[in-house]
């Protein structure tokens, strides 16, 4: 079971976590015309083997979406931050 | 005297408590002490089981975990029956009642022993082979025949009445394994002040040097030493030590799960004691101090009762004082059976002879003949004599050109055998720990570690106690500063004991026999035989996870401890490489069976999910509610009046609410307020109807897609002020919708300033629907004009309803003209008894969840999930109008554009009318256009929604049809086991068809 430092809560078991996918996907500008970027930001993923950027919801803790960097062979979670929210701000917990 | 094979002396056992126990019906007495097989040994029992395939007789081999043969098992009662125990694993208790496995009727009388005639059918991938032909014998004749003869134990034939505990624990060092090795290594960095924990698997901690008295540590005898290093450590108060606790699993992260047996060993146990205890551990290091494995020698019809491990003889008689036999011949690749030798000739066993396979034998040869003991170097066993249990053996002499020649008969009644010690590497390498291979000493050791865990002892390949003991020491050491505590001198330890001897042999050993015929067992659990491992490779298999899944070897409970090595070497010699090349299978989890009960925890019957209650759920129950899960919810699927059916109450509550009015109970409506400046950006964004310009005080039916543009949710939006809004979801979707808005407020637009709270809990929902619904609420109502141009369908006001503060939406999902009242979840039981008071005056009725489906299905309302299954858009199911085209951006936008989710052959919810009203079409019925299709036809869709109408006197359907808006009025078919029910499309609306009641 890998352990994930939540930037709010602190090292947390994977169980109180609800995998979210991949980070790395961008979802589209509302008045991007081109049809095939939306495709890809619905459907398509990578399976990359190695350092993958992807999104954990902290659903049995503060209920935040964070980013997690983990090794898909080894499971090694290099680190996590905050998925957006008040990242620009410059406020972290 | 407990047995005659009990010696006088000797042995850790309390010889003053002798305990009554039963094995196969039959009484036996042993000591407070004993295992099960110490005490079976001592009273002479050769036979404790039959083996799984062959059923021939077996008898113990080891005498720990890795037993292959000695699985039994326990009963106290028919809850309490657990089966495929290991009998080293049982520590006798007074009353202990236990019986062997797999044969039947009886361990001396098996009547499926006459497999080991038809063994030629047995061979490898027999399952494969063997049984293909007639395809119909399998499953009627073979499989059932097979099955019952053979197999391991049978699951207990009640429900486990025992509790099982669950623990979570962080510590600085967690200690797998209480041997030397991690007795020191546990004193270390208990030394440093680490939170330690040590756990074994067996009922004292001590690991070989239980079975080695002799043994001295700092000048000390080894028990005095065991004694007062465990008075140490139960003297830091941050030091946790755990005896019968295996270490099972090894997980990511230093995450380790260790099974506590409780209770097991007691006779009467406390009832608030849990059975068993899982620890769930996270350590910060980990020390693997899990000892060595000793290999047998593989030679033919090694299985017989009465061939044993060296070491595992040496345990008997040291630890638990019993002799395994009266005359031993020795047959061994290492060192270390001399041990045995010396330790089994002082109890008075007569050694016959040591058959030494090595050609010069090794450094203890020559003490042994200056002992007096016969050796016979370059020398082995050809075969055993005797069938359920050892007379003899012929040997064996090798000579230097690789032929064997006939040697002698031996008459004896046991043999021991060592090939050599394999380090226990299962921990390390299931924390995925790579392993090198030691060509010198011919083992696999662990290598470059994956986690924060280090290795020492026995498992490390680390030989000699002293060495051990410095090796724990130093892990303990480095571990706990590695974890962040102080340094702790350095410590070496004077000793004196046995080294176990890890090289030696690994394969079938040499013999005279034929060995396309002579069956030499390499994994006694499975009966896989070294010619069965040689046959695979014969027929192709070369990967050793192929061999192994096809020979099924190390694949039984045991997971091949005893056998894994040797079968590696047999298949390495078959495929002319190296058993390095050859490789190893995976060490899987657990190392040790793990009972259901331990994993379950506390998650059983009640406890297993959360059950969520309404509040006025002692309200329906009292009024008579039949009720259902609804995910976590009990609903109440209908209210029978005393004596009546359910069917009949559920055409009543129909009837009802069509003809006066109806309450019923919405509080399970998943509800997220929705709170900030940005708020109504947000919904606007969210689901696809236009909500930026809703205004106060109405509400919106809303559909929530993702951006695959499919049907998710729907709800009701209202705003109750500019920034605020009341958001209703399905029952069933109200936590992934929330997940879902905070997923999108997170990650795509943090910019937002929104709060979404959910408030599921916090509200009761009483829904009044009928014609007389106004008529039951308005007296109740205060500060609200209710009139329908005052208060028109799909409003919402806060107001107060029976003197409680209520959030008010004229909503309907019947047709009818309805109210939902919202009140604080305290006062949910409150307003149902005035609102259930007044429906009742009106000649209405409660009504349930059926009622309800029947209501919404005649007006053609979809149920998400029901009549949507995750390949829907709004337009499929009827509801494109609520999509807004026009917004610049919404989740589902961009999907819904794609050309396939709009062009033709979509799936359309439409009605189905029967000619015959007293049909009721069934619920997931597919849908063709042929009323006789063949097998293959392509369904057009499917039948979601199905019910009896009361109101209007048939069967209504709902459906899903490819292009089924543009077959309204043509004929379809159902086909059904009895015929094929030909049916009209229809519109999807049965009932008032304008909408007039609605707006009443
Ligand atoms: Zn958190």
């Amino acid at each position: 079971m890998i352990l994930i430092s939540c930037p709010w809560c602190g090292d947390r078991d994977q169980t109180e976590f609800a995998y979210g996918g991949d980070a790395t996907v961008q979802r589209p500008a509302p008045d991007d015309a081109d049809p095939t970027r939306w495709f890809d930001y619905v459907h398509t993923r990578d399976n990359p083997r190695g350092s993958h950027r992807e999104l954990w919801f902290h659903a049995f803790g503060c209920r935040q979406w964070v980013e997690v960097t983990r090794d898909t062979a080894t499971h090694a979670v290099a680190g996590a931050v905050l998925a957006g929210l008040r990242v620009g701000e410059g406020e972290t917990p | 005297m407990t047995g005659p094979f009990r010696t006088p002396t000797g042995g850790r056992i309390d010889r003053t408590r002798p305990i009554a126990f039963t094995f196969d019906g039959r009484r036996y007495t042993g000591f407070q002490g004993d295992t099960l097989a110490s005490a079976l040994l001592a009273a002479g029992v050769k036979v404790v089981g039959r083996s799984f395939k062959y059923h021939r007789p077996r008898g113990l081999v080891s005498a720990g975990s890795d037993e292959p043969n000695a699985l039994v098992t326990v009963i106290r009662d028919a809850g309490r029956t657990t089966p495929n125990l290991v009998a080293n694993e049982v520590e006798l208790r007074e009353g202990l009642v236990a019986e062997s496995q797999n044969r039947w009727p009886s361990l001396a009388f098996d009547v499926s022993a006459v497999n080991d005639l038809l063994s030629p059918i047995f061979v490898s991938g027999f399952y494969y082979k063997t049984f293909m032909w007639p395809k119909s014998f399998w499953s009627k004749v073979f499989e059932p025949v097979i099955r019952a003869a053979a197999g391991f134990g049978r699951a207990p034939t009640a429900a486990d009445p025992d509790g099982y505990a669950q623990r979570f624990v962080h510590c600085d060092v967690l200690v797998a394994g209480g041997g030397p090795a991690g007795l020191a290594a546990a004193l270390a960095a208990a030394e440093s002040g680490a939170r330690v924990i040590l756990c074994d698997e067996g009922p004292e901690f001590g690991g070989s040097l239980l079975a080695e008295p002799a043994a001295t540590i700092d000048s000390a005898p080894a028990a005095q030493w065991i004694a007062a290093t465990l008075a140490t450590l139960a003297a830091h108060p941050r030091v946790t030590l755990l005896t019968r606790t295996c270490a099972f699993g090894y997980y990511q992260d230093n995450f380790v799960a260790l099974l506590e047996r409780v209770t097991d060993h007691r006779a009467a146990p406390d009832p608030a004691l849990p059975r068993e205890c899982l620890w769930q551990v996270r350590a910060a290091q980990v020390v693997i101090a899990a000892g060595a494995l000793e290999r047998p020698l593989v030679f033919p019809d090694n299985d017989r009762p009465g061939v044993m491990l060296a070491g595992a003889a040496r345990a008997w008689v040291n630890r638990w004082g019993v002799a395994a036999g009266a005359r031993a011949v020795v047959y061994t690749a290492s060192d270390s059976a001399y041990a045995a030798a010396h330790d089994l000739r002082s109890a008075g066993v007569e050694i016959v002879r040591i058959l030494d396979l090595r050609p010069d034998g090794g450094p203890a040869t020559a003490v042994a003949r200056a002992a007096g003991l016969t050796v016979e170097t370059g020398a082995g066993i050809d075969r055993v004599l005797g069938s359920t249990a050892v007379t003899g053996v012929v040997t064996a002499r090798h000579r230097a050109d690789g032929t064997t020649a006939a040697g002698e008969t031996l008459a004896c009644d046991l043999v021991l055998t060592s090939a050599g010690w394999t380090p226990s590497v299962h921990l390390f390498s299931q924390s995925r720990g790579r392993l090198r291979w030691d060509a010198a000493r011919a083992t696999f050791l662990p290598g470059t570690p994956h986690e924060a865990a280090r290795s020492a002892g026995a498992c490390n390949g680390t030989a000699s106690l002293a060495d051990c003991l410095d090796e724990g020491f130093a892990a303990g050491a480095a571990a706990a500063r590695d974890a962040g505590h102080g340094a702790v001198a350095a410590r070496r330890f004077a000793a004196t004991g046995t080294a176990i001897d890890i090289g030696g042999f690994a394969g079938e050993a040499p013999h005279g026999g034929n060995r396309d015929r002579t069956r030499a067992f390499v994994d006694l659990q499975h009966d896989v035989t070294a010619k069965d491992i040689r046959l695979a490779v014969r027929e192709g298999f070369r990967s050793i996870e192929h061999v192994k899944r096809y020979t099924t070897t190390g694949m039984a409970t045991d997971q091949g401890k005893t056998s894994n090595i040797n079968a590696l070497a047999v298949a390495a010699a078959a495929t002319g490489t190296s058993l390095p090349a050859v490789g190893l299978t995976t060490f899987r989890r657990p190392y040790t069976p793990v009972s259901f009960g331990a994993f379950a925890g506390a998650s059983r019957g009640d406890l297993f999910d959360p059950v969520r209650r309404t509040p006025a759920h002692a309200r329906a129950t009292v009024a008579g509610a039949v009720f259902e899960d609804v995910g976590q919810w009990k609903r109440a699927l209908c209210l029978p009046a005393p004596g009546e059916s359910e069917g009949a109450a559920v055409a009543r509550e129909v009837r009802s609410v069509r003809a006066t009015v109806g309450l019923f109970d919405a509080s399970t409506l998943g509800k997220i307020e929705v709170v900030g400046p940005d708020a109504a950006t947000f919904l606007d964004r969210f689901y696809v109807n236009a909500l930026a310009k809703l205004p106060v005080g109405r509400c919106r039916y809303v559909v929530a897609t993702r951006d695959d543009g499919f049907v998710y949710d729907d709800g009701i939006v209202a705003r109750l002020a500019p920034d605020r809004f009341h958001v209703t979801t399905t029952t069933g979707g109200a936590a992934r919708v929330h997940a879902l808005m905070e997923d999108f407020l997170q990650t795509e637009w943090p910019d937002l300033d929104v709060w979404a709270t959910s408030i599921t809990e916090r509200w009761a929902v009483m829904a009044i629907q009928g014609p007389q619904a106004r008529a039951v609420l308005a007296p109740l109502v205060e500060g609200l004009d209710l009139a329908p141009e005052a208060f028109p369908h799909m409003s919402v006001a806060t107001c107060t309803v029976a003197g409680i503060p209520a959030r008010l939406f004229r909503v309907s999902f019947t047709g009818e003209l309805g109210f939902e009242v919202n009140v604080p979840a305290d006062h949910g039981a409150a307003l149902w008894d005035r609102l259930a008071a007044r429906v009742a005056g009106h000649g209405g009725t409660l009504y349930g969840t059926e009622a309800m489906h029947v209501l919404r299905a005649e007006k053609g309302y979809v149920v998400v999930g029901q009549d949507t299954d995750g390949t829907l858009t709004p337009d499929d199911v009827g509801l494109g109008w609520a999509v807004g085209r026009a917004k610049a951006d919404f989740v589902g936008k961009a999907g819904l554009a794609r050309p396939d989710l709009a062009g033709p052959g979509r799936r359309q919810l439409v009605g189905l009318r029967v000619e015959d009203p007293e049909v009721v079409l069934v619920e997931g019925a597919q849908i063709t256009a042929d009323p006789a299709p063949p097998p293959g036809t392509h369904a057009l869709g499917h039948v979601t929604s199905a019910y009896a109408s009361p109101n209007l006197g048939r069967g209504i359907a709902l459906a899903v049809v490819e292009d089924g808006r543009s077959r309204i009025g043509t004929i379809v078919h159902v086909p059904m086991p009895g015929g094929s029910i030909a049916a009209t499309v229809v519109a999807p609306v049965f009932w008032d068809e304008e909408g007039r009641r609605l707006h009443a």
